[in-house]
C-alpha cells in the first residue's frame, strides 16, 4: 500500500470515531481559547458605555467610524512604516547571515543556529532594558565611542587637525532607537525561516549555474534568490505582523513621537477606560494583518 | 518609589497575580468578638505596605491579613465591577475613589469606629474629592513637580515654563504621558483651574505641546527620576516622593513644585461594596491611622505619609526634607485631580494622542 493509499485509508469517512476523538480535543481548546476571547471584544467593538461599568453592545459603528479619523489614521500609517522599515533592514541583515549558516560547516551549524535563538531565552522586557543602557547618551555604545575619539584625537591634534570634543549621540528616544529595537527583537524571525529555505535549495543548480560561466553575482540573483523567496516570504510576515503590533519597544525606547497603534490601544484599555474604541482599534489592527496574509498568499499562487 | 506604576506602564502588569481564589483555599478560622470571621481581604499596591503591618494587626486584633495584588487603578475597578469577589479592603487613588463611588463599588466609611482619624494632618481632612471623608481615609499622598539637575539647570525652575512653554532646556526635558496630569497642568500653567476646562483651553494646551514637542525629549511613564538619575534628562515633571528617591543618590537633584500651582495624588483607603467583613476592615483602616502602625508603613515604603502622628514618630531625615514634605504655602496652591466622567478622561486621552501624533 502506497503512502497515498494509506492516507486515503485513514480518512474521516472511512474512521470517523478516530477522527472525532483525535479532532475534537484540539478545536475544543481553539473554541475556548481562540475563538471565545476573540469574540468578547468583537462584540464589545460594536458597544457603548451606558454607565461607569456597563458596556451594552448597541451595534453601533460609531467606534469603527471613529478609528477612520485622520489621527489614527496617521497613527496606522506610522505604525506601518516602522513595521515596514523593521522589515526591510531584517531582510537586509537576515539574508546574509541566513546564507552564511547555510553553507557553513554541517557541525557549526547548530551552535550558529544556536546564538541566533540565544535572545529568546531571556525575557523581552529585560532585552529592552538592556538596549536601552547601551542606547542612552551616556550608555555603552556611547561610552564605547568617545572612547575610541579620544585615542584618535590626540594623534589628530599631533598632526594639526583639532577635533571637537565628543558629544554623545542622541539615539535613545527616537524612531531609530525603536528601529534598532525592534530589528534586534524580530531578526530571529526572520533568518530562521530564510535559512530554512536556503539549507532547502538544491545546491547542485549553484554549481550547475557556476559550471555554465556565471558570475556570483549573477548566481546570487538568478538562482539563489528566487529559490529564497518562499523563506523570504515568510520571513517578511513573521517580522511585519509582530512590529507593526509592538508596543513594548516603542513604548520603552521611543521619543515624542513614537507612538505606535498598540500604544493608543493599551490606553483605551487603561487610562482612556474606552474598552469599545480600543476593541475597534484592534480589530483594525487584525484586519491589517489579513491584508498582509492574503497578500502573501496572492503572491505565492501567482509563483504557483 | 512609585515602581508599581512603572511596572504597569511596561504592560509587566502581574496581571496574574490577583487571580487567585480568595476565600475557597484557606484554612478555616474561628471568629471574633465582632461575629466576623477572623480573617480580611486586603487588595493593594505591590510593596506598599510595612514589614510587619500586617503581623502586627493580627497580634493586635487576631485578625489574619490575605493581601492580594493589582498593578494599576484599572485592574482594580475592572474587578470590581463585575461584583465584588470578597475584597474588604482596598487601596484606590483619589480619581478612583470618585468613580468607585459613582459606580456604586464603595460603602460609605463608619466613622464613629475610626477614631485614629484625629491622625490625619488638616490638609488631608477635607479634600474636594472625598469632603467629610465619608468614602475614604488617605494612606499616602504625592505631589507633581519638577525635578531636575542643578549643575545643567540655571537657577531653580519654578515655572512650569520650562517643560511646556520655552525651548532654553531643548532635548533635555521629560513630561508625564499621563493625559489628565498634562492638559491638567498645562492649563494650570496657563492660568487655569484644572477643573472643567472649556474646549478652547483644551485646545490652546494641546496647540502649546505640539508646539514644545521639539524641545522635549520624553514623554514618560513615571520613570522621569531614573531618566534624570541617568543623565537622560536634566529636567522632568515627576511626583516628590520619586525625585526625592534618587535625591538619596545623586546630590546634584533637586526638586521644585511651580509657583502656578500643581496636582495632588492620594491613595486611600476604602470599603468596597459587599466587603464579607465590614467591621474587620473598619477596624484595619483605623490600626494603619494610628501613630505605630503608620510611622511602621511610612519607614518602609518611603511615601510622603498623610498621618501626623505617625510623621512625628519619624526620623528628621524623612520628617524634615522639604521635597517630601514641601512647606504649607506651596502646598495650598496645590489641588486633586478630579474624575469628570468617562467623556472627559476619553477628550484628555485624545488630546494626548494628537500631541504625539503631531
Amino acid at each position: 500500500m502506497s503512502a497515498a493509499e494509506s492516507f486515503v485509508a485513514e480518512s474521516p469517512a472511512r474512521r470517523p470515531r478516530l477522527f472525532v476523538a483525535l479532532g475534537l480535543p484540539p478545536m475544543a481548546w481553539l473554541a475556548v481559547f481562540f475563538l471565545v476571547p476573540m469574540a468578547l471584544p468583537s462584540a464589545l467593538s460594536f458597544g457603548q458605555n451606558v454607565t461607569l461599568t456597563r458596556i451594552a453592545v448597541t451595534g453601533s459603528l460609531a467606534n469603527y467610524a471613529h478609528t477612520l479619523q485622520p489621527l489614527y489614521l496617521r497613527i496606522l500609517a506610522k505604525s506601518l512604516a516602522i513595521a515596514a522599515a523593521t522589515t526591510l533592514v531584517c531582510v537586509l541583515a537576515g539574508f546574509p547571515t541566513a546564507l552564511a549558516i547555510a553553507f557553513a560547516p554541517a557541525r557549526r551549524k547548530p551552535w550558529l543556529l544556536a546564538l541566533i535563538m540565544l535572545p529568546f531565552w531571556t525575557n523581552l522586557l529585560v532585552r529592552t532594558f538592556a538596549l536601552m543602557a547601551v542606547l542612552r547618551p551616556e550608555g555603552y555604545l556611547n561610552k564605547g565611542l568617545g572612547v575610541l575619539w579620544r585615542l584618535i584625537r590626540a594623534p589628530a591634534a599631533a598632526l594639526g587637525f583639532a577635533a571637537p570634543p565628543f558629544h554623545p549621540l542622541a539615539l535613545m528616544n527616537t524612531d531609530v532607537a525603536v528601529l534598532i529595537g525592534l530589528v534586534y527583537v524580530n531578526l530571529p524571525f526572520m533568518v530562521l525561516p530564510l535559512y530554512a529555505a536556503l539549507e532547502r535549495m538544491d545546491r547542485g543548480l549553484i554549481e550547475a549555474a557556476q559550471d555554465l560561466g556565471a558570475p556570483a553575482p549573477r548566481v546570487f540573483a538568478r538562482v539563489i534568490l528566487p529559490l529564497a523567496m518562499p523563506g523570504v516570504a515568510s520571513g517578511v510576515i513573521l517580522t511585519l505582523i509582530p512590529a507593526l503590533g509592538s508596543y513594548l519597544t516603542p513604548d520603552l525606547l521611543g521619543g515624542p513621537s513614537s507612538l505606535m497603534i498598540a500604544n493608543v490601544i493599551e490606553r483605551q484599555f487603561h487610562a482612556a477606560d474606552d474598552w469599545p474604541f480600543g476593541a475597534a482599534l484592534s480589530f483594525v489592527l487584525i484586519l491589517l494583518t489579513f491584508v498582509a496574509l492574503a497578500a502573501r498568499g496572492a503572491m505565492q499562487s501567482r509563483r504557483s | 518609589m512609585r515602581r508599581r506604576s512603572l511596572l504597569a506602564g511596561l504592560g509587566a502588569a502581574a496581571a496574574g497575580i490577583s487571580l487567585g481564589g480568595l476565600d475557597g483555599c484557606e484554612a478555616p478560622v474561628g471568629r471574633g468578638r465582632n461575629g466576623e470571621e477572623a480573617r480580611l481581604n486586603l487588595y493593594n499596591w505591590d510593596t506598599y505596605v510595612g514589614a510587619t503591618t500586617l503581623r502586627d494587626f493580627r497580634a493586635a486584633t487576631g485578625v489574619a491579613v490575605k493581601m492580594s495584588l493589582y498593578a494599576t487603578n484599572d485592574e482594580l475597578f475592572a474587578r470590581l465591577a463585575d461584583g465584588n469577589p470578597g475584597f474588604d479592603v482596598i487601596v484606590p487613588s483619589n480619581e478612583y475613589v470618585t468613580r468607585l463611588r459613582l459606580a456604586g463599588l464603595l460603602q460609605p466609611l463608619d466613622l464613629e469606629t475610626i477614631p485614629n482619624r484625629v491622625n490625619i494632618l488638616p490638609t488631608f481632612q477635607n479634600p474636594a474629592f472625598d469632603p467629610g471623608r465619608r468614602w475614604s481615609m488617605p494612606y499616602t499622598w504625592l505631589v507633581l513637580g519638577l525635578g531636575y539637575r542643578k549643575s545643567r539647570i540655571a537657577g531653580v525652575p519654578d515655572s512650569w515654563k520650562w517643560v511646556f512653554d520655552s525651548d532654553r532646556y531643548a532635548g533635555r526635558i521629560g513630561v508625564f504621558s499621563e493625559a489628565d496630569d498634562l492638559v491638567r497642568l498645562g492649563a494650570m500653567y496657563l492660568g487655569h483651574a484644572p477643573r472643567d476646562l472649556p474646549t478652547p483651553v483644551i485646545d490652546q494646551v494641546a496647540a502649546m505641546l505640539i508646539h514644545q514637542k521639539p524641545a522635549i525629549k520624553v514623554f514618560h511613564h513615571d520613570e522621569g527620576q531614573d531618566l534624570l538619575l541617568a543623565g537622560d534628562i536634566d529636567i522632568v515633571m515627576e511626583y516628590n516622593g520619586d525625585i526625592a528617591q534618587v535625591m538619596a543618590e545623586d546630590p546634584d537633584l533637586d526638586f521644585v513644585i511651580p509657583r502656578e500651582g500643581s496636582l495632588l495624588d492620594s491613595d486611600c483607603l476604602a470599603i468596597p461594596t459587599g466587603a464579607p467583613r465590614p467591621d474587620n476592615a473598619h477596624a484595619f483602616i483605623n490600626f494603619v491611622l494610628g501613630a505605630k502602625a503608620g510611622a511602621e508603613i511610612a519607614q518602609t515604603i518611603r511615601y510622603p505619609t498623610p498621618n501626623g502622628a505617625a510623621l512625628e514618630l519619624m526620623d528628621a531625615a524623612y520628617r524634615d526634607n522639604p521635597v517630601i514634605f514641601p512647606p504649607p504655602a506651596v502646598l495650598a496652591r496645590c489641588q486633586y485631580g478630579e474624575f469628570e466622567g468617562l467623556a472627559r478622561s476619553r477628550l484628555y486621552d485624545e488630546t494626548l494622542t494628537r500631541i504625539l501624533v503631531s
